[in-house]
């Protein structure tokens, strides 16, 4: 370690830590009970912009697990934010994307130059027709269809039997299918996979383990996703979620149904595992241009609010990222219990989001990209203060942020600026 | 179109309030059974297109119904037009030539492909060069097809500075004046197109027609 780092190391664990984790952590609790904090939080949120920060390739932020680390532990150090995203997690799954032969995503040194950030394929990868598949039996359609579409390494797994046809004598003819070729070869491979992918969860526990002895908690354990967006993004793509609307309006109903239910069961134990309750949720297809309100009441927004609540009941804290911009949402989304909740907003006007949602929820958010990439610190300082002065001292329960963390390329100064201002003024 | 027959109107009616099914089989009937001319049918389909895009900016439709309006207007496309019998030299007018991609360093492409389609069928010559793409390659395609607009798409804040520099390099290839620049995409808005010196911005497809009407009608 260098002398950047050396400091806090010797002072990793002290009481003086864990009072001042302790003290940062109860400013977001405190915000999401609806209570004054001693001040406003603010949190850093990067993925990417670490690259510009370390002066590393994004290349070499997604494979090499300890300088990620470095350079994280860094920005966090000089910022101070009272919450950080899980960066290691969030970055370094290259060397597993790779052994996995992950396909919805390109990345550096896979379809994608060494310093550009990885990128989503929007595809259908689940036809129409196959709806039914999915709804009759979730499991198989992963293990027979939807899995070897979506990562290399399961290629194979088409000739697994079918399980749940099996039974008593039949149990043991029909594990003949694990001496196919195929089969086995593709087992061998997710084995291999494993063993990276332990090794990155392990390097993330480590780090998240780290920064809380040198006094930072986590944003976040669990990342999930909104019923509606995960069958739309990973399933069925934009074009066929879109016309599903119109043409298969009940099996994307019944689809949804049976998702939210998977979700929860996926996520409550993964939340609880990670030790933090906050779980993030980015949403995509929630913006005010992709749909009508009738549209959003009825197919995006009732599965939705199940999952709030499923994860509510299990004394967690939903934390969704409303993308793009959600004004005509804010009313709908507001049927929560108070008190149990942050709602991130992209692009909603936040003095608007305050109005309307100040006494159900705590808010994150939400400086512009634009103006954080192309704007000076005395901008950021400007606009850091509309929202202390608009929202937190009115009473919001802001937890200071940018629009969707720190896009990429915003100059560091800008970023110090930002983080400046928030302990200024708030 | 005040010269619709009831049928007509009713092919029209079918498109414009979502009727995918009815839609489909009347344009069907129309063109296979009863021999409809098809340059009338697709004159039908295109009113219908102003009747969704009027929604859609009156916030009655969103974009499901664009892209359910466009698939619909494929498939009617694609069974008319081998049936247009051309008079020798003869060929639809187009409004003007739109130029589209996305930026280099970014990969998204659902927004720039509704726009391009939402152009292509309200009357413009759309080339799509789709994505990832570089300055060099946008001033090449730019001197073979002679656009009248160059929409630029980007979703990532990377596309900021790409947008930025393919246009300066237009201005350093001595074409920036032969046309203009509208930038659209999720993060885009007003400090956006100041920064990359763009003509102008849009947030939505329909957005991006009434602008190239503007510029060209």
């Amino acid at each position: 370690m260098q002398s950047d780092t050396a400091a806090p190391e010797a002072a990793a664990g002290t009481d003086a830590n864990r009072i001042a984790h302790d003290a940062r952590w109860q400013r977001i609790l405190d915000c999401v009970a609806l209570k004054q904090p001693d001040r406003m939080p603010v949190v850093l949120y990067a993925t990417f912009w670490l690259c510009k920060y370390g002066n590393i390739s994004h290349r070499q932020l997604m494979y090499d697990y300890e300088k990620t680390a470095e350079v994280a532990e860094r920005a966090i150090l000089e910022l101070d934010p009272d919450a950080y995203n899980p960066m290691v997690l969030q970055t370094t799954f290259g060397p597993s994307a790779q052994k996995l032969g992950f396909k919805q995503l390109q990345w550096p040194g896979h379809g994608v130059g060494d310093n550009q950030p990885f990128q989503y394929l929007d595809r259908e990868y689940m036809r129409a027709d196959e709806y039914d598949d999915f709804i009759d039996d979730p499991t198989g359609f992963y293990l027979h269809t939807y899995l070897p579409r979506v990562a290399s390494a399961f290629e194979g797994f088409e000739r697994l039997p079918v399980f749940p046809g099996m039974y008593y004598t039949r149990l043991i003819s029909g594990m003949r299918a694990f001496a196919r070729p195929g089969v086995r070869a593709a087992l061998q491979r997710l084995m291999d996979a494993a063993d990276e992918i332990d090794l990155y969860v392990k390097h993330h526990q480590a780090f998240t383990s780290r920064m809380t002895a040198l006094g930072y908690p986590c944003t976040n354990g669990a990342v999930a996703g909104a019923p509606y967006d995960v069958v739309a993004d990973y399933f069925r793509g934009a074009r066929g979620m879109m016309t599903d609307i119109y043409r298969n309006r009940d099996k994307l109903l019944e689809m949804l149904e049976k998702v939210t239910r998977f979700l929860l069961k996926q996520f409550i134990p993964m939340a609880r595992a990670s030790g933090n309750p906050i779980v993030f949720i980015p949403i995509h297809w929630a913006p005010d241009a992709f749909m009508s309100d009738k549209q959003f009441r009825e197919l995006w927004w009732p599965s939705f609010r199940k999952l709030l609540i499923g994860l509510i009941d299990a004394d967690l804290i939903p934390m969704p990222l409303w993308e793009a911009d959600c004004t005509k949402r804010l009313e709908v989304i507001r049927d929560v219990p108070p008190g149990k909740c942050i709602y991130w907003f992209e692009r909603t006007d936040m003095v608007r989001a305050f109005e309307v949602l100040g006494d159900v929820v705590a808010l994150r958010g939400n400086l512009s990209p634009s103006l954080l990439t192309t704007g000076t610190p005395q901008d950021v300082d400007k606009a850091v203060r509309h929202l202390t002065d608009n929202v937190f001292h009115k009473g919001g329960r802001l937890i200071l942020d940018a629009a969707f963390g720190l896009p990429d390329e915003t100059p560091v100064e800008n970023v110090r600026a930002m983080f400046d201002a928030a302990r200024r003024y708030g | 179109m005040n010269d619709m027959s009831p049928q007509e109107r009713q092919l029209v009616e079918h498109l414009s309030d979502m009727n995918e099914d009815d839609a489909l089989a009347l344009a069907r009937r129309m063109l296979l059974d009863e021999g409809a001319d098809p340059l009338r049918v697709l004159a039908l389909c295109r009113n219908a297109m102003d009747i969704v895009g009027k929604r859609f900016e009156q916030g009655e439709y969103f974009l499901p119904e664009l892209v359910l309006a466009g698939e619909m207007l494929e498939t009617i496309g694609a069974i008319a037009r081998p049936l247009i019998v051309h008079a020798p030299g003869e060929a639809p007018a187009k409004l003007g030539k739109v130029l589209i991609g996305t930026v280099h360093g970014d990969l998204h492409d659902i927004g720039k492909n509704i726009v391009s389609f939402m152009l292509d069928i309200n009357g413009f010559e759309v080339r799509d060069i789709g994505i990832d793409v570089p300055a060099q390659t946008f001033i090449d395609e730019i001197r073979a097809f002679r656009p009248d607009v160059v929409g630029l798409s980007g979703f990532l804040t990377l596309a900021f500075d790409s947008m930025k520099e393919t246009i300066n390099a237009f201005d350093a290839a001595g074409l920036r004046g032969d046309f203009k620049v509208v930038i659209g995409g999720g993060q885009i808005d007003e400090t956006v197109r100041a920064y990359t010196g763009a003509d102008a911005f849009g947030t939505n497809a329909v957005d991006a027609v009434n602008l190239c009407r503007q510029w060209m009608g």
